[in-house]
């Protein structure tokens, strides 16, 4: 079993479904309360990775973040190396491919919470920001957990999107489902099976902590 | 200067009626202005409009010295600028915190010293003490709008806005509260403005009344002024109670009272200490009225009087009658052709108890 792998692999997926936390929510709170018409413009765009093959969203990001892009060269001046074929950039084009995964379930958790409560907060002189810490996302743990499990296991199975930004390269950019397909390629079959079985074992404990947890909060809170 | 609040709002929905709102009330400590009408007349989205929860297109909203909305010079104070306690109908408690989490939701700015002292003056206040860890869920109904108000009151706010506070209680609960909801209202001396469809409510806790219907306001004025003496039959329709008169119990026993009203006693089914002060309610429709002299009926309440006036309502006639206060009769028009009705003829007006309401009179101590 290839641990360097596996390591990058844990290490970019805690990392994204982190900075997800970070991002996710302000995005999702966003999409859930703004009433501007064009929401669903935003709303399009943070979905697109669902449906989009990962080679073409990788390709983008790989032109976005290369040296001829603007921000590409105002990343390599500023840091001294240029993002594609890095771990930074590989972090990158991971948030961005599993931004939905996020998103959509903290926005969902976020549209079940009552207006009315929402309202009585601010009447009570609670500010905008402080009704979502202490008001939304307590009322809204089942579906923070649901992103930010989701997202970690996606970005511990993706493959496309790592190939075209990522590379390849031992111990900095190459993870578990690369390893896995180079080991099939080069017919090392019995190391492909162990990596395999790994990944699977760990994306279905992840699975199985969002399920238990959610059943968990849902009998706690059953009055909504 | 009288403190005082100022309202002249117009709001439009699309595809519904716009709401428009003007009026101007005093707001002494204590001071209860009902906000009545008929589902869907726009009494709570005036309500919203004053919380700051929805925002008129145009007009004005000033209470006391604070502007809270002035479409002209483009202010619109946050809910959290204006100082109010707010009770969202259903009471909108936060099921996340306990009940003594949630009369503390607002008060974040105090030290958590003076929190929990403001805390506890309030769970003793609203009679909560033992419950300050329960969850809203564990809580009756009753429990639930103390709790609810008392996080509404807990910020020591200047106007205290009430959204149909007593309508998420089953009926009998909702009477008893009714009481306790008026002696709270007077003891915290706190201006409240309440959104009710009930005529009882309206009448026990209002000392300022304002009929809405149809997103406008009709008619304000202290309610049994505005029950008894409608401007129009817009008004007169929707308060549907065409005599309330002031009374006083003077006996009670077994749920039979009899109250003096006027120079007449009525007898009235309710169970009112005797010596209270109350509101006689008689609907026009369920006055009857006979010539005098004819046989024993087994309405309780016969009265002799006088025909004041006539009013005609096109298939009904409204008769004013004197017989020690006015009350009024609904009858139809060959009822007063057969009766030879007409001002100055002497007619009985018969009444069951039953259809005597009787309602505590809200007392300005």
């Amino acid at each position: 079993m290839n641990w360097l792998a596996i390591g990058v692999t844990l290490k970019l997926a805690a990392l994204t479904s982190l900075i997800l936390v970070v991002v996710g929510l302000p995005i999702a709170y966003w999409l859930t309360f703004s009433r501007r018409r064009w929401k669903f413009l935003v709303e399009s765009v943070v979905a697109l990775p669902l449906v989009l093959p990962p080679t073409v969203l990788g390709f983008y990001i790989l032109v976005a973040i290369g040296p001829h892009s603007p921000f590409g060269r105002f990343y390599s001046d500023v840091v001294g190396h240029p993002l594609p074929f890095t771990f930074e950039g590989l972090l990158l084009a991971s948030i961005l491919y599993s931004l939905p995964f996020a998103v959509q379930p903290f926005a969902t958790a976020f549209d079940q919470v009552d207006r009315r409560l929402i309202e009585a907060s601010w009447t009570l002189g609670v500010s905008r920001l402080q009704t979502f810490v202490r008001l939304i996302i307590p009322l809204s743990t089942a579906g923070v957990v649901t992103g930010v499990v989701l997202s970690f296991a996606h970005t511990l199975g993706e493959f496309g999107v790592v190939l075209m930004v990522g590379g390849n390269i031992e111990g900095v950019t190459r993870t578990v489902s690369i390893d896995i397909y180079d080991e099939v390629q080069s017919l090392n079959y019995a190391a492909a099976a162990k990596t395999a079985l790994f990944l699977l074992m760990v994306s279905y404990a992840v699975l199985l902590l969002v399920y238990a947890m959610n059943r968990k909060v849902w009998t706690v809170w059953p009055q909504k | 200067m009288a403190a005082e609040m100022i309202v002249d709002i117009a709001k439009t929905f699309p595809g519904r009626q716009p709401i428009t709102a003007s009026l101007k009330v005093a707001l002494d400590p204590s001071t209860v202005l009902i906000l009545f009408g008929p589902s869907g007349s726009g009494k709570t989205t005036i309500l919203r409009c004053l919380a700051g929860l929805e925002r008129p297109e145009r007009g004005v909203i000033r209470c006391v010295s604070h502007t809270w909305l002035d479409t002209g010079r483009g202010i619109c104070l946050p809910p959290q600028a204006r100082r109010i306690g707010y009770l969202p109908q259903e009471y909108a408690l936060f099921p996340t915190y306990s009940v003594s989490g949630n009369i503390g939701y607002g008060l974040s700015g105090l030290s958590s010293e003076e929190r929990r002292r403001r805390v506890a003056e309030v769970v003793t206040l609203f009679r909560l003490e033992g419950l300050e860890h329960a969850r809203p869920g564990e809580l009756s109904g009753g429990q639930q709008q103390r709790v609810a108000l008392a996080r509404a009151v807990a910020r020591r706010p200047q106007l205290l806005l009430l959204d149909e506070p007593l309508s998420a209680l089953d009926l009998p609960t909702r009477a008893t509260l009714r009481a306790e909801l008026r002696t709270m209202l007077r003891r915290l001396a706190i201006p409240a403005i309440v959104v009710t469809h009930d005529w009882e409510e309206a009448l026990t806790l209002g000392d300022q009344m304002a009929v809405v219907s149809n997103g406008c306001v009709r008619q304000v004025g202290p309610p049994q002024k505005v029950f008894s003496r409608p401007q129009n039959a817009e008004v007169a329709r929707i308060v549907g109670i065409e005599t309330v008169v002031q009374g006083r119990i003077i006996e009670s026993c077994h749920g039979l009272a009899t109250v003096d009203v006027g120079s007449a006693k009525l007898t009235a089914l309710a169970n009112d200490e005797s010596g209270s002060d109350v509101f006689v309610c008689i609907r026009a429709e369920d006055v009857t009225l006979e010539m005098e002299g004819m046989g024993v009926t087994s309405a309780r309440n016969r009265l002799a009087g006088q025909v004041r006036d006539v009013t005609s309502l096109g298939a009904v006639v409204r008769v004013g009658i004197d017989c020690g206060f006015l009350l009024s009769a609904m009858v139809t028009r060959s009822a007063l052709d057969e009766l030879h009705l007409a001002p100055g003829t002497p007619v009985v007006a018969a009444v069951k108890a039953g259809a005597v309401h009787v309602v505590p009179r809200r007392d300005h101590a």
